[in-house]
C-alpha cells in the first residue's frame, strides 16, 4: 500500500484493513454473493469484461450474464446495504486495473452457501482475466501457518497427498501399492458429517489430532453432547485442551514448529522446512512417532521414518511435490508447489494455462449463484444480527493464547454500535444476556464506533467465559461442511441487577 | 503499523484549528460526526487521504499555535484525518524540539543558551528567569508563561537571545534581542501580541557601504513592499532570465562557478544542469531555510530584510529547471522570516509574478512555505524532504542524490538562501562577470555572521579571499583590554582556528589548507576571558541532543563523546588524559566513517580542534 497498491476491503465491520483502504463495502452479513454479482453485472454492462479471454478461457458466459442481470446496481444496494455509487466505483477499479487480486478468508467461507460465495468471487477473477498471470489472481488466505499444508498432504476426506482423489480408482492403486494395503474407495466425512454420524449413532469413536471441537463447534450444546456420547474418544494434542478433557486417552504430542522435524507449507503453496530446536517435554512425543506406534499395534509395520523419509515417500507419490528435496527447500528458502522435478524453480502462481494459445487442458467454467440470505433470519424477537470473528491478540478457543497476557486483550464482549447501545439503554461495560434461537450467554456490552446500527460482533476466543458458540447455527454448506458462523440472529436483554 | 487510534477526542478550539489546515471532515470515519446510515456501509480514503501526509507538520502547528501543546487528542484527529498511525505521528511530533506533547503553558519564552548567547550572559538571564517563572521546561509558571532553554536562535549578533511563543486564537511568535529577563517576563505578560512586536532590527554595520551586492537593498526597502523592491531593481534578473531562456540560465550560472553558501560548496550549476536533464516530472525546487547552525543568521536577514528576492530567485530557479512547485522550508525559531516570506508569496502571486503564468511569460510557477519545528538536523537537503513530506526529519542514504530522487521522490534542485540570492546577480551580470569577484576557487562575494566577542557583531559581505584578519578588523576587533583567542569557524560544525591562522583567507581552499572550512558563515569570536570548556561542552551537548538517532554511531558517539569530555573537565578522566583523547578520536573517526549524513561527520571537529590547537586539556575551568 505504501508502494501505490489500491485496496478495497469488503467486510460488515470497519476492520482494520478498512481503516487503511481506498474503498470501504460496509455490506450486510450474507450478502456476499448479492454485491459480487452486482460487481460482475456492472463489469460486464461497463463492457469492462475481458471479452478475449472470457471466449477463449471459459466457459458459462452466457448463463452467467442471464443470471447476473437481475443484479443491477440498485439490486445490490439493496441487498448489501452498500450504496450504488461504491459498487460501481469497486467494479471499474477491479476490472481495470492492471494486476488485481481477490483475497478472502473465513468472512467468503463460515456460510451456509460458502462454496457458491467462493465460485461468486472466481466469476468476477475469470470475466476480468485476472488469473493465472502474475500479480492477479484467488487468494484464499489461511488463519494458520500450514492450513494449506494439511489440506496438501492429504489431511481431507476426499483426497490423497497432492489432491488425487480417494474415488479415482487409478490414483487409489498407487497408493495402495506403495502403502501396501486396501485403502477405502470412498471419501470419508468431514467434520460436519462426522457430528450429523455421531447423531445417527454411526460414528462412536474418534481420533481428535490438534482440534478442539469441544469449544470450536457452531452450536456447542449438541457438539459437547454428541462427544460425551462417543463410546471411546482419543485426543492428541500439545495442550490438555476441553475436548482432551473429556477424552478416554490423551496423547501429549510434541510441538510442530520447534519439537519436530519436517515442512509447513503457507498460503502461497510454499514449501518450506522446519526443525527442531528443542526436546519435548516430559512423555510428549512427535506426532509421526505416535502414529507409527499405533499403526504397528494395528498390525502395519511402518518402521522408525525419519521425517526427510516420510517426506521423499510422499515426493515419489505426489506429482506436484516431486522436484523438492529437502536439499532443495533448504538452497533455496522455500518452493512453491507445483514442482515436478528436480529442475523445476517451483510456481509463482497457478492457471497460467488459461492464457496459453489454445488453452491447455480444460476451460475455467463460470458458475452462475444466487443470493441466498443467511439461514438464521432476523425478526422481531431476534432482530440483530450477530457475526463472529477473531481479534488480533487471541487465536480461535484460546487454547493457545489464553496462557499468556497481551496488552490488547480485553477479553470477551458483546460490541454494538453506539445507536444500539442507546436504543437498548445500554452502558458500557453493561452485563446483558443475549439470546439466540440455541441459546444464550451472559456478557458485557462495550461499544464500537466501527460498528453500524443492527449489527453486533462477538469472537470465539474465551470459550470458557463466554461460550459464543451455544448462540451460532450449525446450518452447514453440504459442500464445505462449515457452518455459517458469520450470521446469527440474537436479541438483547437486560440483565437485572442482582 | 497498526491504525489504532485511542478515544481522546480534540477540543473543539484543537479541531477547528487543525481544520483550517486540512479542511473540513467528510465523514465519520475521518473525524466527522456520525452522519447519515450510509456512512455505515461505505467510505472512502486511503490514498486519497494519505497523500496529504506533508500536511502533517503544518497540522500539528496549527494545534500547538491554537493551545500551546499537541494533546492526545488534537494528535489522534490529525492521524484520523490523515490515515496516519498514532505511533508514527507520535514519532513524528516527538523528533521536533519545538513541539511539546506534556501540557504547556501557552506562553512560553525560549531562552537561547547556546554558544554565543552563553558568552553573552544567557547562563545569567536564565537564573533570572527560573528566579522570576520557576524552574525551565515551559510548565505553567506565573501568568500563564513558562520559559524553556533552546539551541541557537539565530539572533547572534543580538545575543542574548530569546524566542516568544504565544498560543491562541491568534497566535504569535516573537523574537527577543539582547534579552533581558525583565523584556521577557514583560513581553510573555503582555495582554496579547496581537501584533507581532517590531522585532529587533538587525545589525548590518556595512549599512550604506558601496560594493555590498547581496545585503544592497537591505534597509533601503520597505521589507514588505513588492512595490520597493522593484523599484531597486527587482525582478529585473527574472526578466533577464526569461530572455536567456533555461539554457542560457543554465550557461550564466554554469559560467559563474557559484557554489553552495550551505556549506557543503557543491556547484550550484551542476546540480541545476542535473535537474533540468533529468526525464521523470515533475521536478522540485526547495529552499532551505533551516539555517540552524549556531553562530550562523545570514539567511535569517536576507529572508526578513529582502524575502522578494528570495521568491525571485527561487522563481528563476525554477524556470532554469523546469520546476512548478518550489518550497521554502524556514526553521521554526525564524517567525519574522515566515511570515515575511509568506506575504511576499502572496504578494507577488497578486502580481502575477507567481502563479500558471508568470510575468505573462507562460511558465508555472509557485511557491509554499513551510515551517520546521526545532530540528538541526533539518537543515540536512534529505531530512529536510522527510519533514516536509511528514516524517521524522532523518536524513536519507545518498545516492539516489535529491537531483535524481529527492522531494516526494522527484528531483530536485535545492539551494540555501544565500546561494539563491546570488543567482539574480549571476544573470543580471553574466556569469564571467559575477566570477571576476572573489578567487578562482571561490568566486562572488561572501556573507559572514560574527559575533562573540567583538566590537561590532553582525552580518557582513565581503569578497571571498579577504583574510580573516581583515574580516575582524570591519567588526572592530575584540574588546579594549582583550586579547583574541581563537575563533570558532563554521559554526559547532566547523573548528577553532587560533590568532596564528588570522591571515587565512577566506575561501573554501584557504580554510581547508589550514584543516578548517567555512561551513555556512559562521565566525564566533572568543577572547582571553572566555571559558573554553564552558563553549566545548555546550556544543558536545548540542550534538547530542541534535542528533537523530537513526545511524547508531552518531546517536550513541554524541553521547560518548560528551561523558569523555565532561570527565577531561571535571579533572577525572578513565585511565590517563591521553586515553580519553584517544577515545574522542576513535569515537570521532566512527561517526565520520559511519553515519549517513554531516553531522556525525562533523561532531567531533571542534572538541578536536579544541584539544589540538588550543590546549584545551591545559585549560582551567574557570
Amino acid at each position: 500500500l505504501r508502494k501505490g497498491a489500491r485496496l478495497f476491503a469488503v467486510d460488515p465491520r470497519r476492520t482494520s484493513s478498512a481503516q487503511w483502504a481506498d474503498g470501504w463495502l460496509g455490506l450486510d452479513v450474507g450478502s456476499d454473493i448479492a454485491l459480487a454479482n452486482a460487481v460482475g453485472r456492472e463489469i460486464i454492462a461497463s463492457g469492462l469484461a475481458n471479452q478475449a479471454f472470457v471466449e477463449r478461457a471459459t466457459t458459462g458466459f452466457e448463463a452467467y450474464r442471464k443470471t447476473v442481470e437481475r443484479y443491477t446496481l440498485e439490486a445490490g444496494e439493496r441487498l448489501t446495504g452498500v450504496p450504488k455509487a461504491m459498487i460501481q466505483k469497486l467494479a471499474h477499479e477491479y476490472a481495470r486495473a492492471e494486476r488485481a487480486m481477490l483475497c478472502w478468508t473465513l468472512g467468503i467461507t463460515e456460510h451456509h452457501n460458502a462454496v457458491d460465495n467462493v465460485l461468486a468471487l472466481i466469476n468476477l477473477a475469470l470475466i476480468t482475466g485476472h488469473v493465472g498471470r502474475y500479480g492477479s489472481g484467488l487468494n484464499p488466505l489461511r488463519g494458520q501457518n500450514n492450513v494449506q499444508g494439511g489440506g496438501d498432504m492429504g489431511a481431507i476426506p476426499n483426497k490423497y497427498p497432492g489432491f488425487q482423489d480417494v474415488e479415482d480408482g487409478v490414483a487409489r492403486a498407487k497408493f495402495e501399492q506403495a502403502w501396501k494395503a486396501r485403502l477405502p474407495p470412498r471419501r470419508g466425512f468431514h467434520l460436519t458429517q462426522m457430528f450429523e454420524a455421531m447423531e445417527r449413532g454411526d460414528l462412536t469413536a474418534l481420533y481428535v489430532i490438534g482440534e478442539n471441537p469441544a469449544q470450536s463447534e457452531a452450536d456447542m450444546h449438541r457438539a459437547v453432547r454428541l462427544l460425551e456420547g462417543l463410546e471411546h474418544l482419543v485426543v492428541q494434542d500439545i495442550f490438555l485442551t476441553k475436548t482432551a478433557q473429556m477424552a478416554d486417552v490423551v496423547l501429549p504430542a510434541a510441538a510442530s514448529w520447534c519439537e519436530t522435524e519436517g515442512t509447513v507449507t503457507s498460503s502461497e503453496r510454499r514449501v518450506q522446512r522446519v526443525r527442531k530446536a528443542l526436546l519435548p517435554p516430559g512423555e510428549a512425543r512427535e506426532d509421526t512417532k505416535v502414529l507409527c506406534d499405533l499403526a504397528r499395534r494395528l498390525g502395519h509395520d511402518w518402521g522408525e521414518p525419519t521425517s526427510e523419509g516420510i517426506w521423499n515417500e510422499l515426493r515419489a507419490l505426489s506429482p506436484m511435490h516431486a522436484g523438492m528435496s529437502y536439499e532443495r527447500l533448504e538452497a533455496l528458502g522455500g518452493i512453491q508447489w507445483p514442482c515436478p522435478d528436480e529442475s523445476h524453480p517451483g510456481s509463482l502462481f497457478l492457471h497460467g494455462r488459461l492464457w496459453e494459445v489454445p488453452v491447455r487442458g480444460p476451460l475455467a467454467p463460470l458458475t452462475a449463484v444466487e443470493h441466498d440470505p443467511p439461514v438464521d433470519a432476523l425478526d422481531d424477537d431476534y432482530p440483530i444480527r450477530l457475526t463472529t470473528g477473531r481479534r488480533l491478540d487471541s487465536y480461535n478457543t484460546g487454547v493457545q493464547t489464553a496462557g499468556y497476557t497481551s496488552p490488547l486483550r480485553r477479553g470477551e464482549t458483546l460490541d454494538l454500535s453506539p445507536e444500539d447501545a442507546r436504543t437498548y439503554g445500554l452502558a458500557e461495560g453493561e452485563r446483558v444476556r443475549v439470546v439466540s434461537r440455541r441459546g444464550a450467554v451472559l456478557v458485557d456490552v462495550r461499544q464500537d464506533p466501527g460498528l453500524r446500527p443492527g449489527l453486533a460482533f462477538m469472537t470465539l476466543h474465551f470459550p470458557d467465559d463466554v461460550a459464543t458458540n451455544l448462540l451460532t447455527i450449525d446450518a452447514a454448506d453440504p459442500k464445505s461442511g462449515t457452518a455459517e458462523f458469520k450470521a446469527t440472529a440474537i436479541r438483547i436483554e437486560k440483565v437485572q441487577a442482582a | 503499523m497498526d491504525l489504532h487510534f485511542g478515544n481522546a477526542r480534540p477540543s473543539s478550539a484543537e479541531k477547528r484549528a487543525i481544520d483550517a489546515v486540512l479542511g473540513t471532515p467528510r465523514t465519520r470515519w475521518d473525524g466527522g460526526k456520525r452522519g447519515p446510515a450510509t456512512d455505515g456501509h461505505a467510505a472512502q480514503g486511503g490514498h486519497e487521504d494519505r497523500k496529504h501526509r506533508h500536511l502533517l507538520l503544518p497540522a500539528l502547528h496549527a494545534a500547538q499555535d491554537r493551545v500551546g501543546w499537541i494533546s492526545e487528542g488534537a494528535l489522534t484527529y490529525v492521524c484520523r484525518r490523515l490515515t496516519v498511525p498514532p505511533a508514527e505521528a507520535y514519532g513524528v511530533a516527538t523528533f521536533y524540539g519545538m513541539f511539546s506533547l506534556e501540557p504547556r503553558a501557552a506562553n512560553v519564552a525560549h531562552v537561547c543558551d547556546d554558544v554565543v548567547c552563553r558568552m553573552r550572559g544567557a547562563e545569567a538571564l536564565c537564573a533570572q528567569l527560573q528566579a522570576a517563572l520557576g524552574p525551565a521546561g515551559g510548565k505553567d509558571g506565573k501568568a500563564g508563561s513558562g520559559w524553556v532553554r533552546s539551541p541557537c536562535l539565530g539572533l547572534c549578533e543580538q545575543a542574548p537571545a530569546a524566542l516568544l511563543t504565544r498560543a491562541g486564537e491568534r497566535a504569535s511568535q516573537t523574537s527577543l534581542g539582547r534579552a533581558t529577563a525583565e523584556g521577557v517576563t514583560s513581553g510573555l505578560a503582555a495582554s496579547a501580541l496581537a501584533e507581532p512586536a517590531p522585532p529587533t532590527a538587525p545589525r548590518l554595520p556595512q549599512f550604506g557601504e558601496p560594493g555590498l551586492r547581496l545585503l544592497r537593498r537591505i534597509g533601503h526597502i520597505g521589507p514588505t513592499s513588492l512595490d520597493d523592491y522593484r523599484a531597486q531593481g527587482g525582478y529585473q534578473a527574472l526578466r533577464r532570465a526569461v530572455q536567456l531562456g533555461p539554457e542560457g540560465v543554465l550557461r550564466e550560472v554554469v559560467d559563474s562557478k557559484l557554489v553552495g553558501r550551505g556549506g557543503a560548496a557543491y556547484p550550484t550549476g551542476r546540480k541545476w544542469e542535473a535537474v533540468a536533464k533529468a526525464p521523470v516530472r515533475p521536478h522540485y525546487l526547495v529552499c532551505n531555510a533551516d539555517e540552524s547552525e549556531p553562530g550562523t543568521f545570514k539567511d535569517r536577514i536576507l529572508l526578513e530584510q529582502d524575502p522578494f528576492a528570495v521568491i525571485e530567485a527561487m522563481t528563476l530557479a525554477g524556470y532554469a529547471t523546469g520546476s512548478e512547485q518550489g518550497y521554502v522550508y524556514v526553521r521554526g525559531e525564524y517567525p519574522l522570516a515566515a511570515q515575511r516570506l509568506a506575504g511576499a508569496v502572496a504578494a507577488a502571486r497578486t502580481r502575477g509574478f507567481l502563479g500558471h503564468d508568470v510575468m505573462g511569460q507562460r511558465f508555472r510557477f509557485d511557491v509554499e512555505v513551510r515551517r520546521g519545528a526545532g530540528a538541526y538536523i533539518c537543515g540536512e537537503e534529505t531530512a529536510l524532504f522527510n519533514s516536509i513530506e511528514g516524517y521524522r526529519g532523518e536524513p536519507r542514504n545518498k545516492p539516489p542524490f535529491p537531483t535524481v530522487a529527492g522531494l516526494f521522490g522527484k528531483p530536485t534542485v535545492v539551494n540555501n538562501v544565500e546561494t539563491l540570492v546570488n543567482v539574480l546577480d549571476v544573470v543580471l551580470e553574466a556569469g564571467p562577470v559575477y566570477a571576476a569577484t572573489g578567487t578562482s576557487g571561490s568566486t562572488g562575494t561572501k556573507l559572514f555572521c560574527v559575533s562573540g566577542h567583538v566590537a561590532r557583531p553582525g552580518l557582513y559581505e565581503v569578497p571571498f579571499g579577504t583574510t580573516l584578519a581583515a574580516l575582524l578588523d570591519l567588526a572592530g576587533g575584540v574588546r579594549e583590554g582583550r586579547r583574541l583567542r581563537t575563533v570558532l569557524l563554521g559554526g559547532s560544525a566547523g573548528s577553532f582556528v587560533t590568532p596564528e591562522d588570522l591571515e587565512v583567507p577566506l575561501t573554501f581552499e584557504g580554510t581547508r589548507a589550514i584543516g578548517a572550512s567555512l561551513g555556512s558563515g559562521g565566525v564566533v569570536v572568543l577572547d582571553d576571558s572566555v571559558d573554553l570548556w564552558d563553549v566545548v561542552l555546550r556544543i558536545a551537548a548540542f550534538f547530542r541532543d541534535e542528533s537523530c538517532g537513526q545511524c547508531v554511531p552518531c546517536r550513541v558517539g554524541t553521547v560518548r563523546q560528551e561523558e569523555a569530555l565532561h570527565r577531561l573537565a571535571r579533572g577525572q578522566p578513565v585511565g590517563s588524559k591521553q586515553d580519553e583523547v584517544q577515545l574522542l578520536a576513535e569515537i570521532a573517526q566512527a561517526m565520520r566513517d559511519a553515519s549517513i549524513c554531516g553531522l556525525g561527520h562533523t561532531a567531533g571537529g571542534a572538541a578536536a580542534s579544541a584539544i589540538s590547537r588550543l590546549g584545551l586539556l591545559n585549560e582551567g575551568r574557570s
